[in-house]
């Protein structure tokens, strides 16, 4: 990845380098910050200046399945929100927050790319488009059988 | 194997771009040569850069990702004779509420836009190019990656390209989700590994952009557009849509139609038709209530204001943008009011924090219209909605602070009588969501 850059320019890689890594540990964390920095060859510091600003990152984990439910207007037009709250209740909970369990969690996110194929989640980095309160009980529950 | 398309294709398509959407392995280096792909680089490879900058001027072609600024111009601008590295940047953050075209140009057609890339390498003396993908489109990015491995395993990408001579790598590289990384100095440096913070104009990117080197930054589909330029001809382009208005466009079509989905159309395509006829009409037979005819930052036309050709100059003649060609339809039983709480929610939440009136003035507007919606409002607050909004025009060092505000003075003006409606009481349209309980 560092060598994607002109010389000199290893800095670039912060922001995808931090949100790969994030992928296979789950969370930026502390020694994360610290990785990143060290190979990028800034501070700390300035890492974590890159972490703050950035919606996907974050510090604490989410959800086996993190579950993105876009309100955004052409998701709202066509029921967005409504299933947001539904996906809410149905998991029990509170946006970003995580089950007990650590399975799933929940986030209502802005604009994801899909409005012409509306109302849509995603589900880690997969798009579901066309989403109803049905097709959603059918997803989540295929997830749920998964981790059991 | 033919992907399935996401949306059913309209017969009143003019398909240039999209061309090869649904064909066997449309994604392959293969697929692409066999229908026409890299026969632009051949020709390209005859022409003197300023003939190429030519051609992109002769096309009339305008910039996708928004602000549709005459492409060939942009590209005018590079210093192609600066001792420094010059860069080709594809801006892929597609953001924009209302729009998903990019993906699809991506998805589909990868090689279309590397070919694009490669000849905007020629016309400016550039060697690099990275495409700045939005960190949701994991999936696109891990594809178009795979496009580029398999350009450099046939020497499509890298040194001595098909024994011409020219060299050109090409990277990816992934945003974390921030709307604001799609303003282009921004993205600058968010590609620099800081946050996205929009940088103060000029120099512009054409003269200091990615690590303070000329760069040539587009959006995918304007970058996408080159090989059909080229290969044909600017003049042909540009006859396909209106004067000044050259070619077609990906538009992204989406609320209260029947059928919504991505269809290219010729600049000019009147925008009542799209509703009509390429969008299969109002769904459940209700009636037009408004438009925002280019993503959410544009400002929204009434229903009787739609019957105009859809090219930026008309747009711009009907105070609003064709902007990113996202096209959002609501109809009669939509809230105007919960439209404007939404769309100021989002901009409050990607501000980047940077220029204060931009800042203050989206947390302010979110709570003031979420009070509003609830019922809560006072008469004296639609002004002040309107000249919050009024205030925050051209103070701020890029466009994010006028996207919040032009759609959100257009709602207060053109339906005054919805916020007069909310006075005092529950939202006349049914359920008030608890958008403030919610929000991010």
């Amino acid at each position: 990845m560092l060598e994607s850059y002109p010389p000199g320019r290893q800095r670039s890689a912060v922001v995808p380098m931090l949100i790969y890594a994030q992928d296979e540990v789950g969370s930026v964390t502390h020694e994360l910050v610290e990785e990143v920095a060290r190979r990028c060859g800034v501070t700390p510091l300035q890492v974590e200046e890159v972490v703050g600003y950035y919606s996907m990152l974050h510090k604490k984990p989410l959800g086996k399945y993190h579950v993105q439910v876009c309100t955004n207007i052409s998701c709202l037009l066509v029921g967005g929100e409504e299933l947001y709250e539904y996906t809410a209740k149905k998991l029990g909970l509170g946006n970003k927050e995580v089950t007990a369990d650590g399975q799933f969690s929940i986030e209502e996110v802005e604009c994801m790319g899909a409005c012409s194929w509306a109302p849509a989640i995603q589900i880690n980095y997969d798009f579901h488009h066309y989403v109803t309160p049905e097709k959603l009980d059918q997803l989540l529950d295929g997830l749920k059988q998964r981790t059991q | 194997m033919a992907k399935k398309l996401f949306n059913e294709p309209s017969p009143l398509e003019v398909k240039v771009l999209s061309r090869r959407f649904g064909l066997d392995n449309s994604e392959s280096l293969d697929t692409y040569l066999a229908s026409d792909g890299m026969k632009a680089f051949w020709k390209a490879r005859e022409m003197a850069p300023e003939q190429i900058v030519e051609e992109v001027k002769a096309s009339a072609l305008r910039g996708r990702g928004g602000a549709g600024f005459p492409t060939g111009m942009k590209w005018s601008f590079v210093p192609r004779n600066s001792p420094k590295p010059k860069y080709i940047v594809v801006n892929a953050d597609e953001s924009e509420p209302g729009t998903c075209k990019d993906r699809l140009l991506m998805e589909y057609d990868p090689h279309q836009l590397l070919e694009g890339m490669m000849i905007a390498g020629m016309a400016i003396d550039s060697h690099k190019g990275y495409i700045y993908i939005r960190g949701e489109y994991r999936y696109i990015i891990e594809h178009m990656d795979r496009a580029i491995a398999e350009a450099y395993s046939k020497g499509w990408l890298g040194k001595n390209i098909q024994g011409t001579g020219f060299d050109f790598d090409v990277y990816t590289h992934s945003g974390a989700g921030a709307y604001e990384c799609g303003e282009e100095t921004a993205l600058l440096d968010s590609l620099e590994g800081k946050r996205g913070i929009p940088r103060l104009k000029p120099p512009f990117p054409a003269v200091a952009g990615a690590w303070a080197s000329p760069t040539l930054l587009c959006n995918v589909e304007t970058f996408s557009a080159v090989p059909a330029i080229i290969r044909d001809g600017g003049a042909a382009f540009a006859a396909l849509g209106t004067p000044k208005n050259g070619g077609t466009r990906l538009l992204c079509l989406s609320g209260h139609v029947n059928k919504p989905g991505v269809y290219e159309l010729p600049l000019g395509f009147n925008l009542m038709r799209v509703i009509e006829e390429v969008g299969g009409g109002m769904r459940g037979g209700k009636k037009l209530k408004a438009v925002i005819p280019g993503g959410s930052s544009c400002p929204v036309l009434k229903a009787d204001e739609c019957d105009i050709p859809g090219d930026y100059d008309s747009l711009a003649k009907a105070k609003s943008m064709l902007g990113s060609g996202g096209m959002v339809v609501m109809d009669e039983d939509t809230c105007m009011v919960r439209a404007a709480v939404r769309i100021m929610k989002f901009y409050a939440h990607e501000s980047c924090g940077w220029c204060i009136p931009c800042r203050e003035g989206t947390s302010w507007l979110k709570k003031i219209l979420v009070r509003f919606h609830a019922g809560q409002g006072q008469r004296s607050d639609i002004d002040l909605i309107g000249d919050l909004s009024k205030s925050m025009l051209g103070r701020t060092f890029c466009a994010l602070g006028d996207a919040a505000a032009m759609p959100t003075i257009s709602i207060v003006e053109k339906f005054r009588e919805e916020f007069e409606q909310h006075l005092g009481g529950a939202c006349p349209y049914g359920k008030v969501h608890d958008l403030a309980l919610t929000s991010h």
